[in-house]
């Protein structure tokens, strides 16, 4: 639904599949007087300083201050319009294409803030891929929607060796090297989303982000994808964005919490975060007593 | 309306699903508004094929190959296919009307798919949401509405006059782009609004470049809508006549035009010649040139459909 409503780039996407940010009223008393816990990382390939984002006048995320920790999985888990997607997409700039969204505070990537003026959003995007909620190939060929952030780069060769490794590295190879001609429409949902991993890895990219990538599919694709996001931790760094807290105990190292407001609450290994918590309102959100 | 505040203690509060008289009126104004609607249909229909029926009996005998390769002619008796083979006669025809017409479609459609497809992209693609954007929109559906001779009238003062181009076949052509540029920029816009966000946003994170997501992603996606709406709005350039007489364009040429500079005659001018002629077999002729113009129109719309089946990708 949202996808044909917001036909422009100029009427904007404040992604409202996931986070329904707009509109919400954010911010109880007893949120801003929770203290944040965030644990440190060593040498993290990402790092966000007082992070905020407004759309307007709604604040979206609160002050962020975090750091990322390279080749792992880090889960962002909260409930509906906790920020958590808009965080995600302020890495990659993402959020760029949304006229309104006004963005303060730092955001390093490998020590060089990414909303620095000399920063290319596009550059950026080529080093830190993502994936979405819903499966979204384009109507092209298997073949041409891996190849595509390839070709656009300007890669003229080496493209069959390319597309197989993306594909392999994404688990899909054995299933559809037969048909690489076929559209990326005629697969099946987890499919497809293997597909879009496929494609958002392809051009070799340092950190893959993905906004809730298996909320759209069936226990078995998801089981998969999830298989996979533990996989790629090897390559790649992976943020992922869920709803599932079982999912996001499953597959993550480190786990972020955000909360009702657009405030990170807590950042730490995941065990800790699952079974002892700092914050209360962590715990009855993860044993769900809300949300 | 609840029956029982005005109507009292009447049957059909008692037995409420016997229906009752009050139930049974509204079935028939349901009847009676169908009868309605299925009549207001075949006036139209009936109409339609009579015109049609006419058209087609008026014509027949007289739509020869002969009529389709031949300049026309002020006499009759050439026309007459019965009289082909005569010596004192030669055929005649709508050829150089036919060409003319052909000519200027494609003209119009070069210029028009240039100039409304850049309009709608840029429009879509690039234009920030502020008032000058919503105030070009909204001049734009306007100008839909603006009856063609007005167009006619700018097209002779700028194109025949200021630009000094004659009444050509390309001031024919830049009048006929104007008239159905604000219809062409509007589907074009819907087209490409109807390419989904998901697709624009896959794009843009693997590191694409505004222009190439437009290039690689929305303009393949949108291309036939686009195309749907350019052939349906230049089938109804190619029926126009107001602008055409008005930029002063020929009713009756004997060579079809040889350059974009040259004089030409556009078919339906040149029915409305014929249409016009004293001599009452003169009917059959413009009969049989309306069947022309009305083929290649059909022609057009049945290219329009094809396209649209064809490349109507399921997402």
């Amino acid at each position: 639904m949202s996808d044909t409503s917001l036909g422009t780039t100029t009427t904007t996407e404040i992604d409202t599949e996931t986070d329904d940010e707009a509109g919400r009223d954010f911010g109880s008393e007893a949120d801003d007087e929770m203290a944040p816990s965030i644990a440190t990382v060593r040498n993290p390939i990402l790092e966000a300083e007082d992070l905020v984002v407004q759309y307007g006048d709604i604040q979206a995320l609160q002050p962020v201050s975090v750091g990322l920790p390279e080749k792992e999985v880090t889960a962002i888990i909260g409930p509906s319009g906790c920020g958590k997607s808009t965080f995600l997409r302020c890495i990659n700039r993402m959020n760029d294409l949304v006229d309104a969204a006004d963005i303060t505070g730092s955001l390093r990537f490998r020590g060089k803030d990414v909303y620095d003026d000399d920063v290319d959003p596009v550059a950026l995007r080529r080093k830190i891929g993502m994936v979405f909620q819903k499966p979204n190939p384009f109507p092209k060929s298997i073949y041409d929607n891996v190849a595509y952030g390839l070709r656009i780069k300007g890669q003229t060769e080496n493209l069959d060796a390319a597309v197989e490794q993306a594909l392999k590295r994404a688990a899909l190879w054995d299933e559809v090297k037969d048909q690489l001609d076929s559209s990326g429409l005629n697969l099946s949902g987890g499919q497809q989303q293997r597909l879009c991993i496929a494609r958002a890895i392809a051009p070799d990219p340092e950190v893959v982000l993905m906004d809730e990538p298996a909320s759209a599919l069936d226990p078995v694709a998801t089981s998969q994808i999830e298989d996979l996001i533990a996989d790629l931790a090897e390559e790649y760094t992976v943020i992922v964005v869920t709803h599932n807290m079982q999912q996001a105990a499953r597959i993550s190292d480190k786990t972020a919490v955000f909360l009702t407001g657009g405030q990170l609450v807590e950042f730490d290994d995941t065990n800790k975060i699952f079974e002892n918590p700092e914050h209360q309102r962590v715990e009855d959100y993860i044993t769900g007593k809300f949300g | 309306m609840s029956s029982k505040e005005t109507d009292g203690g009447v049957v059909e509060d008692r037995f409420p699903l016997a229906g009752g008289e009050q139930l049974q009126r509204k079935r028939l104004y349901g009847r009676l508004f169908v009868g309605v609607c299925l009549a207001a249909t075949m006036v139209g229909i009936v109409a339609l094929v009579a015109l049609l029926a006419d058209v087609v009996s008026e014509a027949w005998g007289w739509l020869t190959w002969e009529f389709l390769t031949y300049p026309p002619s002020r006499f009759i008796e050439n026309f007459d296919p019965s009289m082909y083979g005569d010596p004192e006669t030669r055929p005649a025809g709508i050829y150089p009307a036919l060409i003319g017409s052909i000519y200027l479609i494609i003209m119009t459609a070069i210029f028009t798919l240039f100039l409304g497809v850049g309009a709608a992209i840029y429009l879509e693609e690039y234009a920030a949401d502020n008032w000058l954007t919503t105030l070009i929109n909204a001049n734009i559906s306007n100008l839909a509405g603006v009856p063609s001779i007005v167009y006619g009238l700018l097209g002779l003062a700028m194109f025949v006059r200021a630009l000094n181009t004659g009444s050509s076949l390309l001031a024919g052509a830049l009048t006929l782009t104007l008239l159905i540029l604000p219809i062409v920029i509007v589907s074009s816009q819907e087209a490409l609004r109807a390419v989904p966000d998901s697709l624009r946003n896959a794009s843009y994170s693997v590191g694409a470049t505004r222009w190439q997501t437009i290039r690689n992603v929305v303009l393949p996606n949108a291309l036939p809508g686009i195309m749907t709406g350019t052939i349906l709005s230049l089938s109804r350039a190619i029926g126009e006549t107001a602008p055409l007489i008005m930029i002063g364009a020929a009713t009756s040429m004997f060579v079809p035009p040889n350059g974009p500079l040259s004089a030409f005659a556009a078919m339906p001018m040149q029915i409305f010649d014929w249409a016009r002629q004293p001599a009452n077999e003169f009917q059959h002729v413009a009969a049989a040139g309306i069947i022309v113009l009305l083929s290649a129109l059909l022609l057009m719309n049945a290219t329009a459909i094809y396209i649209r089946n064809k490349y109507d990708t399921p997402t």
